[in-house]
């Protein structure tokens, strides 16, 4: 079981207390009725499945219960960064790759 | 004493006898005794069978990994009897026998052995296939293990977490300077020992290693910060140094799992003597030189009586030494250094002479072997370290390839006296220390690897494999049937898939497999060693049960009056007190009372509320007044539904919102999740009040004048608290109960919010003051078929993972003209597309006939649809249905087939509109 750092506590806490949210960085479009169809379905389920760093959103649900960001590798399980929402993500540079 | 000890060796206490039996027949051993040394001092060498063939079997290694004496004890069965101490009145049974130990029918199976080669299982039984059933149930009764009782009381298992500085896993000079070092920097070491007592390898040692001992026990006893645990392992090294222990021998407890997040592991477990291969290697009697030294020294057992030895190094040199001291007379030393070896060891069920390599035989009851050692690198496997096989000390290796919070001492990598593995062992300690956070100190460099014969197979073939009963020639078969990789050959030949888990066999087969292939061993490479590293019970496993259990603050009210309990998630509701018929006759009529307080109640406050109801409802939410309540429906952003509830405004930015029972959880994650990363700028703030209130629906015809009895400070008369209202007043003397004017249940009826505290006293309030009115507690399943009657949809019942507004009959409240809501685009799409299928309500022709729920409704034998819910209804007298249907068959007046679990088809009818009672309305706007 992996630890996880959440940034608004500021601690490493055991994945038991984290939920995963999905993909981060997709914003939902400001008017979703001027997309095409084409536009829309990217949005709603097209996603990455990324090989190495992956960012994603988490929430420390049994925690402080905010969400936030964290790039994860998905080869090495490791996370590379988690960081506040609204925050944009780090470089490969910051991440030290 | 028995002719068997050797007086004044040993560890146990000849002062103390244990009763015990085995095979129904009484024995005795001494206090410290494990039951295989208490049996062989007992004179008894046969201990058990062998899994496929039967074979019988003895100690082999002495230690808790010894594959040839798993017995049964009392109903635990697979004990290791080499691993477990022996206590009063233990009822000890041998495995994989039958009838009996000595004269075992299944041991016909090594007269037909060769046929039982490697992949056997795989070719014989696979064709024809109809007649695997008659296979497996003869293979069946052959199955090898003990046997689980059905009717022993489940023990009591423990869970523990624990947060050390250090974890060291292995108590040889190696792990207990390790220990002791790191605890003098004052970090909180857990030091595990798997066996009954520290010390490892100087347990068994000689005078001066016992010295030694002594004094460093004494030294770990007087640490502080030293937490010891015997007869516990290691089991497990998961992602950041989150650690399995299994504790084993507490009182009160079966065992315990530990699970600690340690910042450093020290991974101490020492070496594992390597059996030989050749002809006879598991008759009784056979042993390796660290058995009979735990036997002589540990348990003061003499072994046998007269012994031919096969030394490869100075602990066979040693067990020499120590089988002379204990009067074993010894026959003959083969110096594997010089080139002798053994051939074979002959015997029926125990060894009676032992052919030598130069073609003698010499008669013998022991035959020891001290060939080799294996690198226990489980815990370093777990941590991503791949050993590397060193062919100049005959074992695999560590990488060195470790994460920083795992460390390596002892044996495991590399040789030494006692003093260099303890100082080798202090160094690292102080480096797991500095790196928890203690002092400072660099990790030490390895030690000294001695060189070190390779001796794998004589020139027989022998058991390579003593848990699975896999040969050396089973190898060599699987090899020359293409099977030439170390994981190829494991799975085929299931070698190192038993109980030992490669602890012993591992690098016999990957040596007879490079034999057989011609490649060298560190070409073939080892298999990867996963956790657990020793056996775990399931019970461990399992541990005690933590699952929570809501109650609401009635629950004792509707224990005491009989009510029958429906688990709904982790809610204990009453389904109903023995007549739910009666129950929904009472509220048509009268009036009743259900708890309700699993209901989801999310408290929203702030100036932007109506901006997130906007968002989230399909439906329109920003003229709701102040006091007014209103239904709404979520929809997901795909469009299907996902919760419904009703919300009410109960100040100007303050409202309280319902949800499902089962929805509560995933609503409030769905608005928190929209405010967070959408809509940060949104001034609201989510309280999760579920449990705050106790909730309590008041519906019936009377339900107001009930409710009138109890109430102070708000008028209900219907002018001035209306349907679909809320107020706040005070109830039963509790001041701050809201009241919530709706109908679930096509009543008049009113829902009570109180605080929980003061639930139980309202329930009491309302049924005391409604005893003249009939008032009665209603159950879950009487709601059911009163919003049944009333045509009212339940989310994820009547619904499912794709059902959409429109097919549920929700499309007047979903207002596609407003600007955007989640799921709107889907839901535009839906609305071009039209519907599938739809919600309908459906009458049975035989109003006697309840079609039971996910019945299927069907046109020869096409599918079209399905009954999601269905009840008599007390009120109609008749049964009635909701279902979902293909929209070419939805029409009112349709007559549909609905195929009955039972194959019976019958015919239903869809009704002109959802409600079967009542569908104006009438009833709840009085």
């Amino acid at each position: 079981m992996l630890l996880i750092r959440c940034p608004y506590c500021d601690q490493d806490r055991p994945e038991l207390e984290f939920a995963y949210a999905g993909q981060a960085h997709i914003a939902r479009p400001a008017d979703p009725s001027a997309l095409t169809d084409e536009d829309w379905k990217d949005f709603l389920f097209v996603r990455s499945n990324a090989r190495g760093p992956h960012a994603e959103r988490w929430r420390h649900v049994h925690g402080c219960a905010r969400f936030f960001n964290a790039v994860r590798d998905t080869v090495s399980d490791r996370f590379l960064a988690t960081y506040k929402a609204g925050e944009p993500r780090p470089s490969d540079a910051e991440l030290g790759r | 004493m028995s002719t068997h000890r050797v007086p004044g060796k040993g560890r146990v206490d000849p002062g103390r006898t244990v009763r015990f039996s085995f095979d129904g027949r009484p024995y005795a051993g001494l206090a410290g005794d494990t039951l295989a040394s208490a049996l062989l001092a007992s004179g008894v060498h046969l201990l058990g069978r062998s899994f496929k063939y039967h074979r019988p079997r003895g100690i082999l290694t002495a230690s808790a990994l010894d594959p040839g004496c798993t017995v049964q004890v009392g109903d635990e069965p697979n004990v290791r009897a080499a691993g477990r101490q022996v206590s009063e009145g233990m009822d000890v049974r041998p495995q994989n026998v039958w009838p009996s130990l000595a004269h075992d029918v299944g041991s016909a199976n090594r007269l037909v052995g060769r046929f039982l080669t490697a992949g056997f299982y795989y070719k014989t039984f696979i064709k024809p296939q109809r007649l695997w059933p008659t296979y497996e149930r003869v293979l069946g009764t052959f199955a090898p293990g003990g046997r689980v009782s059905g009717t022993s009381k489940p023990g009591y298992y423990d869970q523990r977490y624990a947060h050390p500085d250090v974890v060291v896993a292995g108590s040889g000079p190696a792990g207990l300077g390790a220990a002791l070092s790191a605890a003098e920097t004052g970090a909180q070491v857990l030091l595990v020992e798997e066996e009954y007592d520290l010390g490892g390898s100087l347990r068994w040692g000689g005078a001066a290693e016992l010295a030694q001992l002594l004094a460093l026990r004494a030294a770990v006893d007087a640490a502080p910060t030293i937490e010891m645990l015997r007869n516990s392992v290691v089991a497990g090294r998961y992602d950041d140094n989150w650690i399995s222990i299994l504790q084993r021998g507490l009182p009160h407890v079966e065992e315990r799992l530990i699970k600690a997040r340690a910042k450093v592991l020290v991974v101490a477990p020492g070496l594992i003597e390597r059996p030989y291969v050749f002809a006879g290697n598991d008759l009784p009697g056979v042993m390796l030189g660290t058995a009979v030294r735990r036997l002589i020294n540990l348990y003061a057992v003499r072994p046998g009586t007269r012994a031919v030895v096969l030394s490869a190094n100075p602990e066979g040199d040693a067990a020499v030494a120590d089988l002379q001291r204990a009067g074993v007379e010894i026959a003959a030393v083969l110096d594997a250094r010089r080139g002798e070896d053994l051939r074979r060891a002959v015997g029926g069920t125990g060894v009676k002479a032992a052919e030598l390599a130069d073609g003698r035989r010499i008669d013998c009851d022991l035959v020891v072997t001290s060939i080799g050692w294996t690198a226990a690198t489980s815990l370093l496997n777990m941590a991503g370290d791949r050993p590397w096989y060193d062919a100049s000390a005959a074992r695999f290796r560590p990488s060195d390839d470790l994460p920083p919070g795992v460390l390596a001492t002892g044996g495991l990598v590399g040789d030494g006296s006692t003093d260099e593995l303890l100082a080798h062992g202090r160094a690292v300690g102080a480096a797991a220390a500095a790196r928890a956070g203690f002092g400072q100190a660099e990790v030490p460099g390895p030690l000294a690897v001695r060189m070190h014969p390779a001796l794998f197979r004589a020139s027989t073939h022998g058991i390579i494999d003593y848990s699975e009963d896999v040969s050396s020639k089973d190898i060599l078969a699987a090899a020359a049937e293409g099977y030439d990789s170390s994981e190829l050959v494991k799975r085929y030949t299931t070698a190192t898939m038993g109980p030992s888990q490669g602890k012993l066999e591992t690098v016999n087969t990957v040596a007879v497999l490079a034999e057989a292939t011609g490649k060298r061993i560190d070409e073939l490479g080892t298999t990867v060693w996963r956790p657990p590293y020793a056996p775990i019970s399931l019970g461990a496993l399992a541990g005690r049960i933590h699952e929570p259990v809501r109650h609401s603050p009635m629950q004792s009210w509707h224990e005491a009056y009989g009510a029958v309990p429906l688990v709904a998630g982790a809610w204990i509701r009453p389904d109903h007190y023995g007549d739910p018929q009666a129950e929904a006759r009472n509220v048509r009529e009268g009036v009743g009372i259900i708890d309700v307080t699993p209901l989801g109640k999310l408290d929203l406050r702030g100036p932007d509320v109506s901006k997130l109801l906007n968002l989230v409802y399909v439906n329109r939410w920003s003229k709701l007044e102040v006091g007014s309540v209103r239904y709404g429906v979520m929809c997901a952003e795909d469009g299907v539904v996902m919760d419904d509830g009703v919300t009410g405004r109960l100040d100007a930015q303050r409202y309280l919102m319902s949800t499902t029972s089962s929805g509560a959880a995933a609503v409030w994650e769905h608005l928190e999740g929209w405010l967070q990363t959408e809509h940060p700028d949104w001034q609201v703030h989510i309280n999760p009040l579920t449990t705050y209130y106790a909730s309590i629906n008041v519906a019936g015809p009377r339900s107001r004048e009930l409710l009138a009895r109890v109430t102070e400070g708000v008028d209900l008369s219907p002018e001035a608290f209306p349907y679909m209202r809320v107020r706040t007043g005070r109830i039963a003397g509790v001041d701050e109960c809201l009241m919530w004017r709706i109908g679930f249940t096509g009543e008049l009826s009113y829902e009570l919010h109180v605080p929980a505290s003061y639930g139980l006293h309202v329930w009491n309030a309302l049924l005391e003051r409604g005893a003249d009115l009939a008032a009665a507690a209603f159950g879950v399943e009487a709601q059911r078929i009163l919003r049944l009657e009333k045509g009212h949809l339940i989310v994820a019942q009547d619904t499912d993972g794709l059902t959409k507004a429109y097919e549920a009959g929700l499309g007047s409240l979903v207002k596609l003209d407003k600007d955007d809501f989640v799921g709107r685009p889907e839901l535009v799409w839906q609305q071009e597309l039209g519907e599938a299928r739809r919600l309908v309500s459906l009458q049975p022709v035989d109003g006697s006939v309840v079609p039971p729920e996910a019945s299927q409704i069907v046109r020869e034998n096409t599918i079209l649809g399905r009954i999601t819910s269905s009840r008599r209804s007390p009120t109609l007298g008749r049964s009635i249905c909701l279902g979902i249907v293909d929209v070419s068959v939805a029409e009112p007046g349709s007559m549909l087939t609905v195929l009955l679990p039972d194959g019976r088809r019958i015919q239903a009818a869809v009704q002109p509109q959802l409600a079967h009672v009542d569908p104006e309305g009438g009833r709840l706007r009085v």
